[in-house]
């Protein structure tokens, strides 16, 4: 016990060390380090959000990545050494790293910009940024006239023949599961779990694989080994553009988006605060898709005339495909039933 | 007539004195050297492995073995193990099968074909484990170059499930893991002295015969060795079970990650580290009473 504690310490010195080299830097107006998932996202939020809001609001924004943040979460917020300040990561992390004391509660009063926005796209301690997707995505040659559109679709092997793939994990595919049993998208949550599973069972002879990573999904489609499968939007619209044959459908697509929040001892709490207001504020955040094919966290984006009706046409959170989609409950999701749910899909994938 | 005898134990004792203080000496000196790689060993590997032990017991910041009740109690684990052997059993099998023909042609065969062979077995060692993943996925996909051909020429009318299963993992797995089972064998089949093979064949044993008595026993050692570096490393496979396993072949490494996640606790991935790492020492000390450890790490 002593090593390990002894051990712990020296965690955290290497932490301060790291983050005082940070505060040398320090700069009239304030400074944050943001932490976002890395790669083609990264870059594009940078020219279309980051870089606009430094500017306007006379601050430095260092930049991290980190494909899953919460193993960083816990680390810094148990440590008490925050490196970081904003983190975008999906809402599950915010709540349930505030509900554990390792982000801090949001102050909306001092965020006006997220006043328009539903209430489901907020919690306690983060506001939506983005959106993406998860949609039925199929090879048009294959099915010709008559693609699946629904998850029922993608459940009748009779009618629609074909390999099938799903993502190797309970968030949204239980969902798809549940709508195509045939239960309505407004009475999925709280997720029946034993139905879900139920019904996964049927279609599980029929899953050639489970896919694990983004680009695994991408691949599987471009390279014909499957017909059809869950994937995320701006996988399947990246592949259609390089000319694969694929397409996708945004009903029964299960929404998901990231939030931004606050990691618990945050030194710069106020600028912090500032930069998720004008990040959130609808001009910078109509940039975003511009750059990526993800739709922007505030709705009131589409209002400012910079998205086209033509691209809007084509985003996840653009009102009109929103309505043909199903929200995904992150509450439900950080709740104890979601984390047995989630602890329950080993079990399924093994027998 | 006895008290010769006495003098002559004392004078052997004398001398077993002797040189018994000059190899403690020599040991010494042996320690001083070592003890910089020593150092790094205990801050790099056993500094870290008694953390994780530590860690293992933990649970929040409370004592507990509910990770371990957990791994010991739950069908999940007791099947993920049970996989990981069979998978680790079934690829040792088939490398053994295409290991020892190689070593033992690269063996026999003149020195100029010997290292084609060789080469042939190490280049992909080169390549990074993930790109080999991928350039088995492009191989053995539906429509990939297997398939093809297999539906090409007729022998198949649908493309047969090479990959995302227990199959491709298997197959990646050995590709993988062959350098492990032929170096080992290729060493030992070196020191083979061929003067017993010759003696055998001029007191008139066939080369089958010459083979199976004497030969295939003196490689016995070499075969223990490449045995069990594959066996134990394939334990531990992680990125190739994870690409090629189509998501249903969960192997325990797997189950290290997919633990903190779960859990988002280290000691719940602690525990199942050490389970594994309890499976090798287990495997390890019923070998080394068989052959001495140096031979198989290759140091003999």
């Amino acid at each position: 016990m002593k090593q390990y504690c002894r051990l712990k310490t020296l965690l955290g010195t290497t932490l301060t060390a790291v983050s005082a080299l940070g505060i040398n830097q320090v700069l009239a107006n304030g400074q944050i380090t943001f932490v976002s998932q890395g790669g083609a996202y990264q870059e594009a939020q940078t020219a279309a959000i980051l870089d606009p809001v430094a500017e306007a609001l006379g601050i430095t924004i260092h930049q991290d990545s980190a494909p899953d943040a919460w193993p960083m979460i816990r680390t810094q917020g148990t440590t008490g050494q925050a490196v970081w300040d904003v983190i975008d990561t999906p809402p599950l992390n915010c709540v349930r790293g505030g509900n554990q004391g390792l982000i801090e509660p949001l102050d909306f009063s001092r965020v006006p910009n997220a006043e328009s926005m539903p209430d489901e796209y907020k919690t306690p301690y983060s506001v939506a940024y983005e959106f993406y997707s998860s949609v039925l995505a199929y090879n048009p040659e294959v099915f010709d006239d008559n693609p699946p559109q629904s998850w029922a679709d993608f459940w009748d092997v009779d009618a629609f023949p074909g390999n099938r793939s799903l993502r190797n994990h309970p968030l949204g595919t239980l969902e798809a599961a549940l709508l195509a049993d045939g239960v309505a998208p407004e009475a999925l949550y709280p997720l029946d779990v034993d139905r879900a599973f139920n019904k996964l069972e049927e279609i599980k002879p029929h899953i050639t694989t489970w896919w694990t990573s983004g680009g695994q999904s991408a691949q599987l489609l471009y390279d014909g080994e499957v017909d059809m499968l869950m994937m995320w939007n701006g996988r399947v619209s990246a592949i259609m553009n390089e000319g694969a044959r694929a397409d996708f459908t945004y009903n029964e697509g299960i929404l998901q988006n990231t939030h931004l929040c606050i990691i618990k001892g945050s030194r710069n709490l106020d600028t912090a605060t500032d930069f998720i207001n004008a990040a959130i504020d609808p001009e910078y955040q109509a940039n975003l898709p511009l750059y990526i094919d993800y739709g922007p966290g505030n709705p009131a984006a589409f209002d400012t005339g910079k998205i086209s009706e033509e691209r809007s046409r084509e985003l996840p959170s653009f009102p009109d495909n929103a309505e043909r989609q199903v929200l995904m409950s992150y509450e439900w999701w950080s709740s104890s039933a979601g984390e047995d749910a989630e602890r329950r899909w080993l079990d399924f994938m093994q027998q | 007539m006895k008290s010769t005898a006495l003098a002559e134990h004392n004078a052997l004792g004398n001398s077993r004195d002797a040189s018994l203080r000059y190899r403690r000496r020599e040991h010494m000196l042996m320690f001083i050297l070592m003890s910089p790689a020593v150092l790094i060993v205990f801050l790099l590997l056993i500094v870290p492995l008694a953390w994780l032990i530590i860690q293992s017991f933990y649970v929040g910041d409370g004592v507990s073995l509910e990770h371990y009740r957990r791994i010991f109690t739950e069908r999940v684990y007791w099947n993920t193990f049970l996989l990981t052997f069979r998978i680790s059993f079934v690829v040792t099998l088939l490398a053994f099968l295409m290991g020892y023909p190689l070593a033992y042609a690269a063996t026999v065969l003149p020195k100029r074909w010997a290292i084609v062979i060789l080469a042939i077995v190490i280049l992909p060692f080169w390549t990074s484990v993930l790109v080999r993943a991928y350039a088995w996925l492009i191989l053995l996909q539906r429509s990939g170059v297997v398939n093809e051909a297999l539906m090409g020429v007729g022998l198949t009318s649908a493309p047969l499930s090479l990959v995302h299963n227990e199959l491709g993992t298997i197959i990646a797995t050995v590709h993988i893991l062959l350098p492990f089972m032929v170096l080992p064998l290729y060493a030992t089949m070196q020191k083979i002295p061929r003067d017993l093979l010759m003696a055998g064949a001029s007191l008139g044993a066939s080369p089958l015969h010459v083979f199976r008595w004497v030969f295939f026993p003196l490689s016995l050692s070499g075969v223990l060795a490449g045995v069990t570096l594959v066996f134990v490393l394939c334990l531990g496979f992680y990125i190739t079970p994870e690409l090629m396993g189509g998501g249903r072949t969960v192997m325990a490494s797997m189950l290290v990650s997919r633990n903190i996640q779960l859990y988002s606790d280290w000691g719940a991935a602690s525990a199942v580290s050490v389970v594994l790492l309890m499976c090798v020492l287990v495997i390890f000390y019923v070998v080394s009473r068989l052959i001495s450890l140096e031979r198989i790490l290759g140091t003999k």
